[in-house]
């Protein structure tokens, strides 16, 4: 060591650090967390958007009135703010959709999952998604040209526009949504268990209802949550189909009107801002807002669940 | 995955029965959306292709269904197309090289970030059209222009161009930043020149999709003003409509010639989406890399 001191002199000291701070590398840092920055802006955008106007409307016509009034003419003189038609409205087309598209999409996961070979799983899973590819409009073209008629000619009474024609279009439009997350949550089954059971001698059938299902169903529940929050938002497939009439009936045969669809119709037409109707759109819309924000969250919960247990 | 034969012999006639009959309920469920899928094109363009004519790609619309046609509601599309590629390309991008790249995951205000994107996505469209026609038509007092359609499906289409661009940017190995930074490149440097480069096929296909799924939008262009009769092109900062609004419209007409030239227009959508989802779908076969 001495005489490598001698020959070189001392050991020059080596820094790691930059020799100034990096500033262009804080600046490129900032300009992304901005970017990131817009997504929380829009969150905040759309709860003041909503609350705002909100308020002020419910200065004016009280939450009582307007969560159990039981008729919705908000354009009419007198005037009236009940909601509860189009929530009416907006459950009965949820549900006709629902009752499509859970039992539907669950059995496309369960056959994509647990029964279709690999390569036929490969075609079948991008093809079952152009169906949430194509744009809404359009399935409200189909539902009011083709599929109420079609529902009348098979001798179900149906108006022009009815919820029932509206709500199964939409289910079929949702199945992809069910069957993609469900089939997600089964693929993601530990194959040991599905082994284990065949060893025992189950079936394919049993294999399937009563190992994977019961092990997914978080991922499942998700998916049945997520299609519900979707119906529920629709805007243009009962915008076309299912009319514009707000009442309060049962009777998925009738034209109806859901909070969606208050609100584009409303929205069209140049309502005055400030004016109590322009009000509406924001009261109807944070309801909305609100339900779908529940549900999502709700769903959102159910997924990372299964992922924590399995993945 | 396949049954185990059974070696004690053959299972019993009802569960065989029972296996077939759940099988064939299963054939019959995914087959459902294929077979209105299918009924839908057909219906569509049996009812369209005589509407398919240049009158509809060039003229403007008009009160009589035959010389009616979507020019501006087409140019309206393409310049919300090229809006939005400069504007929620970027950002989304921007959004995913943070929070991939820069955010430390511990912090409670990431989380925030991620938890906030995943409740975006889901979203109804329609309340992104309250928002526009609160803050940029109203409030800022923007108008009822182009430019608050697009900001509005910006917003709208983000969370998926985050979410795709995530997938691309994750996708891309460990090894590959560690080799740069050994080499003394800065976080930047190995950010721009070696991750974003290899996750670009990725980025792009996601990219591609979202703008699919922007342009396929109606209802939140309803609220910030696009149902308006425009005859003339469209401008950035002028009044505007877009194809699947121009479709609504006709489909609202009660002249059964209009809802023929609806399904026309529908047409002309579909095959904008499709050209779109095949380059996205031949970006991806092409160009992407698996480590």
């Amino acid at each position: 060591m001495a005489t490598r001191e001698a020959a070189l002199g001392p050991r020059p000291e080596i820094r790691l650090r930059a020799e100034s701070r990096r500033w262009s590398e804080d600046v490129v840092k900032g300009v992304l967390a901005l970017c990131a920055l817009v997504s929380v802006a829009t969150t905040l955008g759309i709860v003041i958007a909503l609350l705002e106007p909100s308020i002020e409307f419910f200065s004016e016509i009280s939450a009582v009135d307007f969560f159990s009034g039981t008729t919705w003419a908000p354009l009419f003189v007198p005037s009236s703010f009940g909601v509860l038609p189009l929530l009416a409205g907006t459950l009965n087309v949820t549900a006709v959709a629902c009752l499509v598209a859970m039992p539907l999409g669950l059995a496309a996961a369960i056959f994509l999952s647990e029964y279709a070979k690999p390569r036929v799983r490969q075609v079948l899973k991008p093809s079952l998604e152009v169906l949430a590819g194509i744009p809404t409009v359009v399935f409200g073209f189909f539902a009011l040209t083709f599929f109420t008629p079609l529902l009348q000619d098979v001798g179900i009474d149906v108006n022009v526009f009815n919820a029932l024609s509206a709500g199964i279009v939409m289910g079929v439009m949702l199945i992809p949504t069910v069957a993609s997350i469900s089939e997600d949550a089964m693929a993601s089954v530990p194959r040991e268990l599905r082994d284990g059971a065949y060893a025992l001698g189950g079936s394919r059938l049993q294999v399937s209802t009563r190992i994977v299902v019961p092990a997914a169903i978080s991922g499942i529940v998700a998916s049945f949550v997520l299609a519900i929050s979707r119906a529920i938002g629709e805007t243009m497939i009962v915008l076309i189909a299912a009319g514009g009439i707000a009442q309060l009936t049962a009777d998925s045969r009738e034209p109806m009107q859901t909070m969606t669809a208050f609100i584009a119709a409303t929205g069209i037409g140049d309502v005055p801002t400030g004016s109590i109707e322009y009000k509406t759109i924001f009261a109807v819309g944070l309801t909305l807002f609100v339900i779908t924000l529940v549900m999502n969250v709700f769903a959102i919960r159910l997924v990372r669940k299964y992922r924590e247990i399995y993945e | 995955m396949s049954a185990v034969p059974a070696i004690l012999g053959r299972r019993s006639t009802g569960e065989r029965v029972r296996g077939g009959a759940f099988y064939a309920l299963l054939v019959f469920s995914i087959s459902v959306g294929f077979l209105l899928l299918g009924t839908l094109l057909v219906d569509v363009f049996r009812k369209g292709v005589p509407f398919l004519d240049w009158v509809l790609l060039n003229n403007p619309p008009s009160a009589s269904p035959e010389k009616a046609g979507a020019r501006p509601a087409i140019l309206g599309t393409i310049y919300m197309m090229g809006l939005l590629l400069l504007m929620a390309v970027p950002v989304g991008v921007g959004t995913a090289l943070y929070l991939e790249e820069y955010a430390d995951r511990e912090r409670w205000y990431n989380r925030v970030l991620e938890i906030n994107i995943q409740n975006l996505a889901a979203v109804p469209s329609i309340v992104y059209g309250i928002l526009g026609l609160a803050f940029l038509v109203r409030g800022l007092g923007l108008g009822r222009v182009l430019l608050a359609g697009a900001m509005i499906l910006t917003l709208l289409v983000l969370p998926i161009v985050i979410v795709s661009s995530r997938e691309a940017i994750r996708a891309v190995p460990d090894s590959i930043r560690q080799g740069a930074y050994a080499l003394g490149a800065t976080q930047w440097q190995v950010i721009s020149r070696q991750v974003l480069p290899a996750a670009i096929p990725g980025i792009a296909t996601g990219s591609i999709l979202a703008l699919a799924r922007a342009i396929g939008e109606t209802a939140p262009l309803l609220l910030v003003g696009a149902l308006t009769y425009v005859a003339i092109d469209p401008t950035i900062l002028g009044q505007f409509t877009a194809l699947p609004i121009q479709i609504f419209q006709w489909i609202a007409r009660p002249q059964d010639d209009f809802k023929l030239l609806a399904a026309a227009g529908i047409i002309v959508l579909l095959a904008i989406l499709l050209v779109m989802n095949a380059g996205a779908i031949w970006l991806r076969n092409r160009y992407q890399r698996r480590w």
